[in-house]
C-alpha cells in the first residue's frame, strides 16, 4: 500500500504516558480505516496493545467505527474508556 | 449555553447565572467534588486529561439534548482539568427550567451523560501510587501501586 498522505494521531491518559508522545503522524495509503491506522500505532508503541480491546475512536472529533474510511490529513483520537466527571 | 473545559476553578455561581431565565422556576446546580477516598483507599489528589476540542463539542450536544429532552430554558456544563485537590470542583452542571421535578431529572441525566461520552480522564495518584482509571478492564495494564506489587 503506498502512503498517500498522513493522519495526525491523538493519544490522552495511559496511552499518551505509556507511549511518551500524545500526537504522531502516521502514513496511511488509498482505502486506509480507523483499525489500519490503530495497528500502525500498536506497531510502533508496542506497549499500548493490551489497551486495544477497550478503545474507542474519534475521527476529526466525532465517535467513529474501526472500519470506518480514513482520509489523509485527518485527526484520530485513540479514546480510552472515559472517566470524566 | 455555557460550555467550557478549563485547567482554572470552575464554579457553580457563574453556572447559576449563565441558565437564568425569568421563565425559569427552578435552577438546579450540580458540582462534582473530588473525594478523599475510593475503593477503601486514600486519595491525595486527582489529575485530570481531556481532548477539549472535542470534550466540548460532546458537552455542548448534551446540552442541546437535555434542553430538548426535559424542555430546559438552559444547561451549561464546565469540566476542570490537570491537578484537583481534595474538595475542590470538577463538574459543574446547572440547568434551568420552569419546575423541581424536571430540573433533578435533567441534572442527573446531563451529568451521566458527561460520565459516559465526554473524552476527560482522571487519574487517582495515592500516597503509594497512581492509577488512570479507564474502566474496569483496564486495570491490569495499570501499574499497581507499590502496596500491591509483588
Amino acid at each position: 500500500m503506498r502512503a498517500m498522505g498522513t493522519v495526525t494521531v491523538l493519544l490522552f491518559a495511559s496511552l499518551a504516558e505509556r507511549a511518551g508522545t500524545r500526537r504522531l503522524e502516521v502514513p496511511v495509503g488509498a482505502g486506509a480505516t480507523v483499525g489500519d491506522v490503530r495497528d500502525r500505532v500498536i506497531e510502533r508503541f508496542p506497549q499500548l496493545a493490551p489497551a486495544v480491546p477497550t478503545l474507542m475512536y474519534a475521527l476529526d472529533e466525532e465517535y467513529a467505527r474501526e472500519d470506518a474510511p480514513v482520509a489523509p490529513g485527518s485527526t484520530l483520537a485513540l479514546i480510552p474508556p472515559v472517566s470524566g466527571g | 449555553m455555557l460550555i467550557r473545559v478549563t485547567e482554572a476553578p470552575i464554579s457553580g455561581d457563574e453556572a447559576a447565572r449563565a441558565v437564568a431565565s425569568p421563565a425559569a422556576g427552578a435552577i438546579n446546580v450540580f458540582l462534582g467534588v473530588v473525594r478523599n477516598t475510593n475503593l477503601g483507599r486514600a486519595v491525595s489528589h486527582l489529575v485530570y486529561d481531556a481532548y477539549p476540542s472535542m470534550a466540548e463539542k460532546e458537552m455542548r450536544a448534551i446540552a442541546e439534548e437535555a434542553k430538548a429532552r426535559f424542555g430546559l430554558e438552559d444547561c451549561a456544563i464546565l469540566h476542570r482539568t490537570g491537578r484537583l485537590e481534595v474538595g475542590e470542583t470538577s463538574l459543574v452542571v446547572a440547568v434551568s427550567c420552569g419546575h423541581r421535578r424536571e430540573s433533578y431529572e435533567a441534572g442527573l441525566w446531563v451529568v451521566n451523560e458527561v460520565k459516559k461520552r465526554v473524552p476527560v480522564w482522571k487519574k487517582e495518584v495515592w500516597a503509594d501510587g497512581e492509577e488512570w482509571i479507564e474502566g474496569p478492564e483496564s486495570l491490569g495494564m495499570q501499574q499497581a501501586p507499590a502496596s500491591m506489587q509483588r
